[in-house]
């Protein structure tokens, strides 16, 4: 990563344990993993309970769903390390590849619901340019998305877009596809904390 | 607090620990940075990409910075308050406009 610290700054405990992760999962401890525990007081922390709370908390959303909009997300912002981590995790919690390609390829012909091409679609517009306005919501509400879960999407929205520019300043590192499966794997059995 | 706003409670608790907490930079140079608002030339050019373009981030970015005399945990701190900062405008902006299409 661009800052040494972040690869080598680490207390013993921690190091001893991405050692362990290493020795375990045969793949590279992701920088994602590793960026939060760095003076985790400062962000790790924090970031990790607003993430797993956007990504695994209760949610009219499914868990296949909410890691569709990270990975569509980190693709508007052209987030090569988040692009393939959500993909493989998406991919993996709808037990469907080609929807969640077909969604990054052509979100407007992907096989998907309204109302989450709406939401995906309201996402993308406030990740490229910053702001939304309140025609753009009525859209995704008369899609049939309630309130709650329009929060609940800029709530994933927000996470990623920490995530993506973090991945982008300090260069992470992108995994093989059998890297991210396992990063995949991890996230779907333990979540974000 | 209600149970369906658990996320915006994450989100704040975030954002206050990076610009109040403890830190190596200074309360004023992190919430600058959040703000992305005028910064020294070195850093502001850091971190105004950091803000709106991020792919466009280089290793000579930092390099700029640290010879204009920030160590690798203010930058790394800073770097982090500019991405939570623009990422917290654009959660406002999208809860606002949701509030103004419910209501309209």
């Amino acid at each position: 990563m661009r800052l040494e610290i972040l690869n080598s700054g680490y207390k013993p405990g921690t190091k001893l344990l991405f050692a362990m992760i290493r020795l375990f999962s045969r793949q590279p401890v992701p920088d994602a993993a590793k960026l939060v525990f760095y003076r985790p007081d400062f962000y790790g922390n924090r970031a990790k309970v607003f993430t797993h709370e956007a990504m695994r908390g209760p949610s009219g959303w499914s868990v296949g769903d909410r890691e569709l909009m990270a990975a569509y997300v980190s693709k508007v912002n052209q987030t090569a390390f988040c692009i393939g981590a959500h993909t493989a995790t998406a991919s993996q919690a709808y037990q469907d590849g080609p929807r969640v390609a077909a969604v990054l390829d052509d979100l407007e012909t992907a096989p998907v619901e309204n109302g989450l091409r709406a939401t995906l679609r309201m996402l993308g517009k406030l990740t490229r340019e910053g702001k939304v306005g309140a025609e753009d919501m009525r859209e995704v509400l008369s899609a049939g998305v309630s309130p709650q879960q329009i929060k609940d999407a800029l709530a994933v929205c927000t996470a990623f877009n920490i995530t993506d520019r973090l991945a982008d300043a300090f260069a992470f590192e992108v995994l093989t596809p059998e890297g991210f499966d396992a990063g995949a794997k991890y996230l779907l059995k333990r979540g974000y904390q | 607090m209600p149970a369906e706003d658990k996320k915006q409670v994450a989100h704040r608790a975030l954002v206050d620990r990076v610009l109040t907490g403890q830190g190596a930079a200074s309360p004023e140079d992190r919430a600058r940075a959040f703000g992305n608002a005028d910064g020294p030339a070195p850093l502001q050019a850091l971190i105004g990409k950091v803000a709106m373009t991020p792919s466009q981030v280089t290793d000579a970015d930092f390099a700029a910075a640290k010879a204009a005399g920030f160590s690798e945990d203010q930058l790394f701190e800073l770097v982090v308050c500019a991405a939570v900062g623009q990422s917290t405008r654009q959660y406002e902006a999208g809860l606002a406009a949701l509030a103004e299409g419910e209501a309209g």
